[in-house]
């Protein structure tokens, strides 16, 4: 690969070098920036959620408004941060961890970030976007809960514009997954260095590809569900209209067919972080590779195939409650399987306590309580009393905040070095995981008995008979401790750009590529293709050196490209014009992108 | 530390479910046969549960203690992996899995719904947002409060006119969601007398969380008496008090627009034959107005005649602009109808 010869491109400084870069590494840096805004977005939605449910009939807010800040909280959360936050480690580390220059598709690369920017603040324009559409209120934010229940999403129910800015914001939102989705298959697959064989590929890696297999084929099934929504909503059609013989049941099992196979595609890849963490600091290779990789893919084949136990209650008869209880209980066996695996990757080890450590850590111990919990409501009967209440917001927070959040800030603290060149302050960071710990369990833990002791979710209100007050207080204040704690995150990310150690190449004594090269990597990454002789490159015999900077040829790089921009700019103009239902706007949305993918495609693109 | 943090946090937690209460809507207080079976069931695998955690968690702690990083330590030793264990902890979760499952079955089919011989037959209508309940049987139509007997089996056949609900009442049994276009069943037979508080489970729309029931088991003697109340005919105009009567004239009144009228959506047997709203014709005999949001009082139905999307945020009932003498009178014939 070497030979290309080709200089590194221009300009790295201003603006316009960000907007038009294809390096998959700014690319990453500006997909976890982004999503990071989004995530406090999300927070703040759930801190108001907590402060109107501190006591009974509380009046913080109104349930309009409380009904809204549920919707977007939940989808913030799975679409604008989660999602996007695994994102910036596919993009920064998996071409670093394969020994690659960048992904296979650079502009496919930055057209899905754009993608996802514009669907994010699309969704988010709905907060204050009411007068300009001529609403008597500031915000139309969507109103109809993350799963958008059909019928309640029609123009009989819901007749303003909430309900449009969700059905085409997360429509477009799907375009840039797709799009990301495809990009990584292809360099997972196609730009693997020399030597590094599929079962070579660090974990993180391998999870990245599952997923990427995942959001590939689950979002097409949310896609169809969506656009038979905007044609009912639209154009008049009656695929969601009873009195039309249309059938409620299909939009919930187009989403949740989605649906499930998205919680694999949001705990994968921090699971797939975990992985690569706890090895490091325990300085012992991933006990039984193969194992987590195939437990890995099985959840992500099995995960296809559990649907319908989020609609225990919707009355599909005792069989179809039977198998896919069944379903549901044997994908507990492989997720067992890794965290047994993680245990006795740490077993004999030596272990250092550092901050990724620790959220690794907090990662097992919470995603056990999230995983106990589902196996109870994965049989239908108990499921009859848990679905809809507290006891699963509980579960799914265990899951998600426990989980996947963890997981993905054990993967900051550990890439941060390298993704910056400086060390983040250890003394924050524990404050942030301790505060986040205790805050989380103060806030998730009583969610448990809410829901057991008779709390629906998604009521704006509830009354002092219930008895649940102190609960509901006791939550509040640990949502109020996991703010502080992201606050203390704020301030270290702060501090270490200016004042934090230098990192070195490698900081850990990690095993993988990505710690050969300097941190920041340059844009070039490797200035020779590592040829890979093991799977843990520098902790073998052969053990791997530091690759210099300095490359002994012009090494290909790509270029920038401000045609994705564009291209996204116009879907995000399309969108808006469907949202106004004004043809010439979709018209002239759809004319910059179909002119920008022209000009992208016959782009010289090597500078 | 991670101890004495755990143990304050329980305790904390403890003492908030210790100082809260009694818990109306408890679902692990059973008082049908509904949902005994599903706690028989949800208390086996929660004790599971609880033995996965310990493990699982204790070993976590000891690794974590254990092998803490120590000065001079050699370097640990490059263990790749072990089939044996491997296998084994597939195993020993597929055993206990099994040990859920086999009683899961057997739940699912007792739990279905199927009515059993001889129970009374309850149609359930989901409205945004409140409960439409008819007795073909008996020939009752109410709303928002069921009365079943106490010891004969029940059976809820769920639908909805509107959007998707979902019908709970906790301590009876499970919650079944009511959809428009199908019907689910729901069937139990309550062991003890009382009340028994429940809500709509599925998001609605705006004022889902005052979508609230209530169930009242009643034994043999007061349901009888209950029936033969429902049954009733309400009180003719002419033998109505002065008060009354002009609550009655209001309550015919064709407003403008006609929409405000009550008689538009409400039946009073004999009055009105409004469907799009609770059936009145004995709404004096119920303890709460507009599905649990407001006490069935004179001042409680003052306040909901006089501004209903105020009680109850997106009231399909809208703000009629009702005088206070209207209300006065309104309030008295309403509570007339018993």
């Amino acid at each position: 690969m070497a030979e290309h010869v080709a200089p590194a491109a221009g300009a790295r400084s201003g603006i316009w070098s960000w907007i038009t870069t294809t390096d998959h590494k700014r690319i990453g840096i500006l997909y976890g920036v982004t999503a990071f805004v989004f995530f406090l977005i999300g927070g703040l939605e759930a801190l108001l959620i907590r402060l109107q449910l501190a006591s009974s009939q509380n009046d913080l807010v109104s349930a309009e408004t409380f009904n809204q800040l549920f919707t977007m909280h939940g989808t913030t959360m799975v679409f604008l941060a989660v999602m996007p936050l695994s994102a910036a480690f596919f993009n920064y580390i998996v071409p670093l961890q394969i020994g690659a220059r960048d992904v296979a598709f650079p502009r496919l690369n930055a057209f899905s970030y754009w993608v996802f920017l514009f669907g994010g603040l699309f969704l988010n324009a709905s907060f204050i976007a009411g007068p300009i559409l001529g609403a008597d209120s500031l915000s139309v934010a969507p109103d109809a809960g993350w799963f958008g229940y059909a019928n309640l999403t029609s123009r009989a129910y819901s007749p303003g514009f909430n309900v449009d800015f969700w059905v085409l914001g997360l429509q477009v939102l799907g375009i840039a997954s797709l799009a990301a989705g495809f990009n990584f298959i292809v360099t997972i697959v196609n730009l693997r260095a020399p030597g590094m064989r599929l079962m070579r590929l660090p974990v993180f890696t391998w999870m990245t590809l599952v997923t990427q297999f995942l959001v590939v084929t689950a979002f097409p099934v949310i896609t169809i569900g969506l656009v038979f929504l905007m044609f009912d909503r639209f154009f008049g059609t009656n695929f969601y209209q009873v009195s039309a013989g249309g059938d409620l049941l299909l939009w919930q099992h187009l989403f949740w067919l989605f649906g499930h196979p998205e919680v694999y595609i949001l705990i994968l890849p921090p699971m797939g972080i975990v992985s690569e963490v706890l090895p490091t600091f325990s300085r012992k290779p991933l006990f039984g590779y193969a194992v987590v990789v195939y437990s890995g893919l099985l959840i992500g084949v099995m995960g296809w195939g559990v649907w319908s136990h989020h609609m225990f209650s919707v009355g599909l008869g005792p069989i179809p409650d039977s198998v896919f209880a069944g379903t549901t209980m044997l994908i507990a066996i492989p997720t067992g399987v890794k965290i047994f695996n993680w245990l006795a990757t740490m077993w004999g080890g030596q272990l250092r306590f550092t901050t990724a450590m620790l959220f690794a850590l907090g990662f097992i111990a919470m995603f056990v309580i999230g995983g106990l919990s589902g196996v109870m409501h994965a049989s239908p009967p108990a499921d009859l009393q848990q679905t809809d209440t507290y006891f699963v917001v509980a579960h799914i927070h265990y899951v998600l905040f426990g989980g996947a959040i963890q997981g993905i800030f054990a993967g900051i603290y550990y890439w941060w070095p390298k993704m910056t060149g400086r060390l983040m302050n250890e003394r924050l960071g524990k404050t942030h995981f301790w505060l986040g710990f205790v805050g989380m369990n103060l806030a998730f833990f009583p969610m448990h008995f809410i829901g057991l002791l008779g709390m629906p979710r998604r009521i704006y209100t509830y009354g002092p008979e219930l008895g649940l007050d102190s609960l509901n207080l006791v939550s509040t204040i640990g949502a109020l401790l996991i703010g502080v704690s992201i606050l203390v995150f704020a301030a270290n990310a702060w501090w270490s750009l200016r004042h934090g150690e230098t990192a070195g190449n490698d900081p850990w004594g990690a095993p993988s590529l990505e710690w050969t090269i300097s941190s920041p990597p340059p844009a070039y990454n490797f200035s020779v293709i590592p040829e890979v002789v093991s799977r843990l490159p520098r902790w073998s015999r052969t053990q791997m050196r530091a690759i210099p900077d300095v490359p002994p040829e012009p090494v290909h790089v790509p270029g920038g490209s401000f045609w994705p921009v564009i291209a996204a700019l116009g879907i995000g103009v399309l969108a808006t014009g469907a949202l106004l239902h004004t043809l010439w706007v979709v018209l002239a949305g759809a004319a910059v992108l179909v002119v920008a993918i022209y000009a992208w495609a016959f782009e010289p693109f090597e500078v | 530390m991670r101890t004495l943090t755990a143990l304050a946090l329980g305790a904390l937690m403890l003492g908030a479910v210790a100082c809260g209460g009694p818990y109306p809507q408890s679902t692990l207080d059973p008082a049908a046969d509904f949902g005994s079976h599903i706690d028989e069931l949800f208390r086996w695998i929660f004790w599971f549960a609880v033995g996965v955690f310990v493990v699982v968690e204790s070993l976590l702690l000891f690794v974590v203690v254990r092998y803490r990083a120590r000065p001079g330590a050699p370097e640990p030793e490059r263990v790749h992996g072990n089939t044996l264990l491997e296998i084994g902890w597939t195993l020993v979760p597929a055993v206990i899995l099994i040990l859920i499952a086999a009683p899961t079955m057997q739940t699912i089919f007792r739990t279905d719904g199927t009515p059993p011989e001889g129970a009374l037959e309850v149609d359930v209508i989901g409205h945004q947002w409140w409960w439409e309940y008819n007795y073909p049987e008996l020939g009752i139509t109410t709303a928002n409060e069921l009365h079943v007997p106490q010891g004969r089996p029940v059976s809820l056949r769920l639908t909805s006119r509107d959007v998707i609900h979902s019908f709970w009442a906790p301590r009876l049994g499970g919650k079944r969601d009511v959809i428009a276009g199908r019907t689910n069943r729901i069937s139990f037979t309550a062991d003890s007398a009382g009340v028994f508080l429940g809500q709509c489970a599925e998001f609605c729309g705006e004022s889902h969380a005052k979508m609230g029931l209530r169930v009242f088991v009643d034994d043999s003697v007061t349901f009888t008496q209950w029936v033969a109340g429902q049954r009733a005919a309400p009180p003719s105009a002419d033998t109505l008090p002065d008060l009354a009567r002009r609550g009655w004239e209001a309550f015919r009144l064709i407003r403008d627009p006609a929409s405000n009228s009550c008689i538009a959506c409400h039946t009073v047997q004999g009055v009105s034959g409004g469907v799009l709203g609770p059936n009145l014709t004995h709404m004096g005999s119920r303890s709460t107005v507009a599905a649990g949001a407001l006490p069935n009082t004179a001042e409680g139905l003052a306040r909901w005649l006089r501004d209903p999307p105020a009680e109850k945020p997106g009231s399909k009932m809208p703000r009629i602009g009702l005088t206070e003498d209207e209300i006065a009178a309104l309030v008295a014939y309403l509570q007339l109808l018993r």
